[in-house]
């Protein structure tokens, strides 16, 4: 477990956390009333992981994750009003209804996108490290994928050159336990995650992605060590999510009891319950964490509801960049 | 104006660029101590450094999503698959990332990343290395698709995909890196995207020919003015997209006969767009159907004799346009002509 750090932080993480939660929650129920379509991918039960992993990085610093990725966007910064919007399919959405649920993105704050691609997602986070490395800044480039995504070619090709080409990136494998509905040890020949990199270069460590600590602490190691020695590492931050892999799922593979034992860890109470029993936070201060966290998600809900959906007009906008000098038909 | 072979262009722009951009950056396999496998980049790596010009291991996927985190990152990468047929171990991040993220991410972010590649029958590389693919990215909305058939346009065309916001497949052709040809000097001395050429003039059919077909129907050109009295219009597009439509249109006005020739496959090929874009907009001035020159449909046998009919050549054309005139008994089977010897080929190195 890492240190704890000062209060104002720990109440931020946790109020990030909570935010998290009550976010995807609300967003279950919108899907649930149809007021957001296609695919849904919650985060609960990964909260630490997320607020772990960005809590390491500077500003300056970029983040490239998986479909899974409301979360990253809210804990990078991103307004909950902006990520429901999406999510709604509104022109206000961080990406104008183009994305949804999967392609969240937001520039200014270097969350360089969700990706929908399983593993898709990795040469491009390491593409991006590539332009800090030429460019000789000390950026570092933080990429999150899932259990699943380390079976894929890209694992394998981008971990390889990563290495070769000593480049600034941190591969966070967020192993929720499940490639959709199949099990770690039934799609993983080695299931002690870590250890994936070693024969392409690449050194492993492991947190514990149900503790906001541990994931922060083992995370900010790594980020600093691939800052100062531009060599990637691997960590694998075990955790598990509550939900279904999206909303879709029936969840016929995995036990209620397996569920129940994992939400006895719930990183959001437990980490809760610290800061009580730290003295950072009383009860009181804990309720209206929450109550704050729901009155954001309220506020975002209504933002989205009251945001236009794009015009028909704007169907043809932002696939290419025109040149002046180009003459005939881009469509 | 000085005579260089198309690859000699190629590596001409690609130099300039480098010296003229500190962004712009080279990735390949190959491209570096080897000097590429059609040589195109030799003498980058010594001249530009390991920093710039970047040897990568066999990646395909991996190379083309660095090229488009790199571009996303602010560099202008320039991106080389040894064929195009390895493109299609990469298809996912072209089309899932450099093609759409503009788009996805609500324009917030451009992708001005190049992939270059060879495409190309006639070297008795068999089924799975002689594909012509530039169908496949014209079908993707996001991307540019430039298919240079000259080495003023290789050079000229290089060194606008390189300058351009948008993802290019930049596709050359195997059989045309030996080929020579003027190519205007002076480093700002481009070929702007979506302005056809007309290669030759003439007014009693059009045909417009694609990537090295363009070429293949100049000579055809000659011999319908030489042995049938016909003069044929050829026109090269030299970018699929942006698409000169209105060149073509304008010339379909004046001849009311249409040929698309192309090398690749016929079911939603290129020709297929182009004549259905011709039927489009300018069915009133056709006197007769749109005829289609392509590639057969079968997969590209080995054999020398069966490789030679299963592309275009020269007498395909001539008896298209012809037969678009109405001058032979319309045959839309493009096996039926005799087979001919391939044009001088680049043997791939190594490969």
């Amino acid at each position: 477990m890492g240190d704890m750090p000062e209060p104002e932080t720990a109440i931020e993480w946790l109020q990030t956390m909570t935010l998290i939660r009550r976010f995807e929650e609300r967003a279950g129920e919108m899907y649930a009333r149809a007021k957001i379509g296609g695919f849904l991918h919650l985060s609960i039960g990964e909260e630490a992981t997320i607020v772990g992993s960005t809590r390491a990085l500077r500003e300056s610093d970029y983040l490239v994750s998986t479909y899974r990725s409301h979360g990253y966007a809210l804990a990078r910064g991103t307004e909950p009003e902006r990520v429901m919007a999406e999510l709604f399919g509104r022109v206000d959405g961080c990406c104008g209804g183009h994305g949804g649920s999967m392609h969240m993105f937001d520039l200014r704050r270097r969350f360089m996108g969700g990706y929908g691609i399983v593993g898709g997602n990795l040469p491009i986070a390491t593409g991006i490290a590539l332009g800090s490395d030429y460019t000789e800044t000390d950026e570092v480039t933080l990429c999150t994928f899932g259990d699943g995504a380390s079976n894929q070619g890209t694992f394998g090709e981008t971990l390889n050159l990563a290495a070769l080409w000593r480049l600034p990136v941190v591969f966070v494998v967020i192993n929720n336990q499940f490639g959709m509905g199949t099990s770690l040890e039934r799609h993983s020949a080695v299931t002690d995650l870590q250890r994936k990199g070693e024969s392409l270069g690449v050194p492993g460590t492991r947190c514990d992605g149900m503790d906001v600590l541990d994931t922060h602490a083992v995370i900010a190691a790594a980020v600093e060590r691939v800052r100062e020695d531009c060599r990637p590492v691997l960590v694998e931050a075990v955790t598990y999510r509550f939900r279904g892999h999206s909303m879709a799922d029936p969840e016929e593979y995995r036990s209620k009891e397996e569920v129940a034992h994992w939400r006895e860890r719930d990183p959001i109470p437990a980490f809760g319950e610290l800061l009580e029993s730290e003295g950072i936070l009383d009860a009181q201060g804990l309720q209206k964490l929450d109550r704050d966290a729901v009155a954001r998600v309220d506020a975002a809900v209504e933002f989205a509801e009251a945001s236009p959906f794009p015009a028909s007009e704007s169907l043809y906008e932002d696939i290419y960049v025109l040149d002046q000098n180009a003459r005939g038909a881009y469509h | 104006m000085p005579e260089l072979r198309y690859r000699e262009a190629l590596n001409a722009a690609l130099r300039e660029e480098l010296a003229r951009d500190e962004r712009v950056m080279l990735m390949g396999e190959d491209i570096g101590v080897f000097g590429g496998a059609f040589k195109v980049t030799a003498g980058l790596l010594e001249e530009f450094g390991e920093r710039r010009v970047r040897d990568t291991p066999i990646s395909e996927n991996t190379i083309v999503g660095i090229g488009v985190g790199a571009a996303m990152a602010g560099l202008r990468p320039v991106v080389e698959l040894m064929t195009v047929n390895f493109a299609l171990l990469a298809f996912d991040q072209i089309v899932n990332s450099a093609a759409h993220i503009h788009y996805m991410f609500g324009g917030q972010v451009t992708v001005p990343l190049v992939i270059r590649m060879p495409q190309g029958a006639g070297h008795q590389l068999g089924p799975t290395h002689s594909h012509c693919l530039e169908a496949m990215f014209l079908h993707v909305p996001g991307l540019l698709v430039a298919v240079p058939a000259t080495p003023a346009d290789a050079k000229g065309l290089l060194k606008t995909a390189i300058r351009d916001e948008n993802p290019v497949i930049f596709i050359e052709h195997e059989s045309l890196y030996g080929i020579r040809g003027e190519v205007p000097d002076g480093e700002d001395v481009t070929v702007d995207f979506g302005h056809a050429r007309v290669a030759r003039a003439g007014s009693d059919v059009t045909i417009v020919g694609v990537s090295r077909m363009a070429l293949t129907a100049e000579r055809a050109a000659e011999t319908l003015a030489r042995e049938h009295g016909v003069e044929a219009e050829v026109i090269d597009p030299r970018t699929l997209r942006p698409l000169d439509l209105d060149t073509i249109l304008a010339s379909v006005q004046k001849t009311n006969r249409c040929v698309v020739v192309e090398e690749g496959w016929p079911h939603g090929g290129v020709g297929a767009n182009l004549a259905a874009l011709v039927a489009e907009h300018a069915f009133d001035d056709l006197d007769g159907p749109i005829v289609r020159v392509s590639g057969a449909d079968v997969p590209m046998p080995y054999s020398k004799p069966l490789e030679d009919i299963a592309f275009p050549h020269e007498p395909q054309i001539v008896q298209a346009a012809l037969a678009s005139l109405g001058r032979t008994p319309t045959d839309p089977d493009t096996r039926g002509a005799e087979p001919q010897p391939t044009q001088t080929a680049t043997t791939p190195v190594g490969s």
